[in-house]
């Protein structure tokens, strides 16, 4: 029998739903093995064909983007009740993705600056987005812009993660065939991705770690072979998941992290800070502080992806 | 009633900690405040777990190893140093002052001066105030808070619908 399927973006960019297109030929087969319910980048369907269905009704839905609004966590909320599996697709319904460093700031920061403050926007009344406006017999409605961006599960149960900004394709095609084979391994499981660092399969030659300055990927052409960290470029790969097939690295771009961290690490970000502190070659604290002064916005470097799904998760207000 | 912080202390174990014992043999009167954690060396304290003690409600952390050159494995309070210096530079982006963490070398034979930084740091958490970050992130999540199962149930249309 075909399985039922939703797939849905919140706060997203697109790119995981796309990156299920990019399974090419292997599109045809997932069209074969499921019906799909839902589906707004790439078809047509209603909210209230959705809130018809009986609970449970979907086999599994797949969630991509970030809770940013209402909007965001009521369509969350109504895929729970009407799916047997919920999965976190992609980094930012998996650990918050780049809408999550928007924590770094308050709803009224990021307002003022798209709406009044950006070098861009020409708005002399000032005017913002409301939640409700009404003239005559005209209301409308928007849903409300959240002050903190969350992740999908900390808003509703989520059974499977699936990571990556975005996902590679044959990893989403292969984590729809554990759903379809029910070979589905234990709630919570990342699926779709490797268990192990980054950094352990990862072709390049690694020495000595003594960083002497920080810099940034335009900066420099980096070695081939070597270490890209040893190199001076923060990569994320000594706490990152593997999984991805390395395309980063491979083509001498830093790891950025959005295979969000390896099992055993609560904080990517400040496990990379460890690591990455550790690796500087100083020890007294001048020389220590001039090294640290080369890398540029630490904090958003580290925590690129996971900013969100983090122990402190935003600035504190 | 005066503010009376919790202060987490990572206490490196063959110099602080010993150094604390000391003061405890000696009778040195120092504050209370302290929860001491013996680690084997003050470079196996990740910033993770500075972190998860401020977030369970410590309002500081003190970190104290053995004085450079002196570490028992020879690098490891290099390392913590290094790990200090950029996790001070990220707490004000939390909004979390960096003054609530310290780094302090104490050694075996110093127990009058491991009662002296207690006391110091003490002193200048309590002029910080508590940090109580939960309740701050409690804060920011009350303003996002919408009745959703009202709204699932209302017939709000279809967005896409034409």
């Amino acid at each position: 029998m075909k399985l039922k399927f939703g797939i849905y973006w919140g706060a997203a960019c697109g790119g995981c739903d796309v990156a299920i297109l990019d399974t090419h030929e292997k599109i045809l087969e997932i069209a074969d093995m499921a019906d799909i319910f839902l589906w707004p980048l790439a078809m047509d369907f209603k909210y209230k064909k959705i809130r018809a269905l009986e609970d449970n009704y979907l086999d599994a839905s797949f969630f991509s983007g970030a809770i940013r609004n209402s909007e965001n966590e009521e369509i969350a909320r109504l895929l729970r009740r009407k799916s047997k599996v919920m999965v976190a697709l992609g980094a930012c319904a998996h650990i918050g993705g780049i809408p999550g460093l928007a924590n770094m700031y308050t709803r009224e920061d990021v307002l003022n600056r798209v709406y009044r403050e950006s070098e861009s926007t020409i708005n002399e009344e000032g005017i913002i987005p409301r939640e409700a406006w009404s003239e005559g017999e005209y209301e409308l409605e928007l849903p409300r812009f959240y002050n903190t961006v969350k992740t999908l599960d900390q808003i509703i149960n989520v059974e499977y993660y699936i990571p990556g900004c975005p996902p590679v394709p044959l990893q989403i095609y292969s984590a729809l065939t554990l759903v379809r084979d029910g070979m589905l391994p234990p709630k919570g499981s990342v699926i779709g991705a490797g268990d192990r660092a980054l950094c352990e399969q990862c072709p390049r030659v690694k020495e000595e770690k003594k960083l002497t300055g920080i810099k940034r990927v335009h900066e420099v052409i980096p070695d081939p072979e070597k270490c890209l960290l040893e190199q001076g470029l923060i990569c994320l790969g000594p706490v990152t998941r593997s999984g991805c097939g390395s395309r980063c690295i491979k083509s001498g771009v830093p790891c950025r992290g959005c295979y969000g961290p390896v099992d055993d690490v609560k904080d990517q970000g400040f496990a990379m800070l460890s690591a990455l502190a550790s690796s500087l070659d100083a020890k007294e604290q001048k020389d220590i502080d001039a090294i640290i002064d080369t890398i540029e916005d630490p904090l958003r470097t580290l925590h690129r992806f996971s900013l969100a799904a983090s122990m402190l998760r935003r600035k504190k207000v | 009633m005066t503010f009376e912080p919790t202060i987490v202390g990572f206490l490196c174990n063959w110099c602080s900690y010993t150094g604390a014992d000391l003061a405890g043999t000696s009778r040195v009167k120092y504050a209370a405040n302290v929860r001491s954690i013996r680690v084997m060396c003050s470079g196996r304290v990740e910033p993770t777990f500075v972190i998860k003690a401020l977030y369970e409600g410590a309002d500081g952390v003190l970190i104290a190893g053995c004085h450079p050159g002196d570490c028992h494995y020879q690098e490891g309070n290099y390392k913590a140093l290094r790990r200090y210096r950029l996790l001070r530079r990220v707490l004000p982006e939390y909004g979390i002052e960096p003054e609530r963490v310290r780094l302090e070398w104490v050694a075996a034979s110093e127990g009058e001066r491991f009662a002296k930084v207690v006391d110091d740091f003490t002193d200048q958490i309590r002029r910080l105030g508590p940090l109580d970050i939960k309740e701050s992130i409690a804060q920011s999540l009350i303003d996002d808070v919408v009745n959703h199962e009202e709204e699932a149930t209302k017939d709000i249309g279809d967005v896409n619908e034409a």
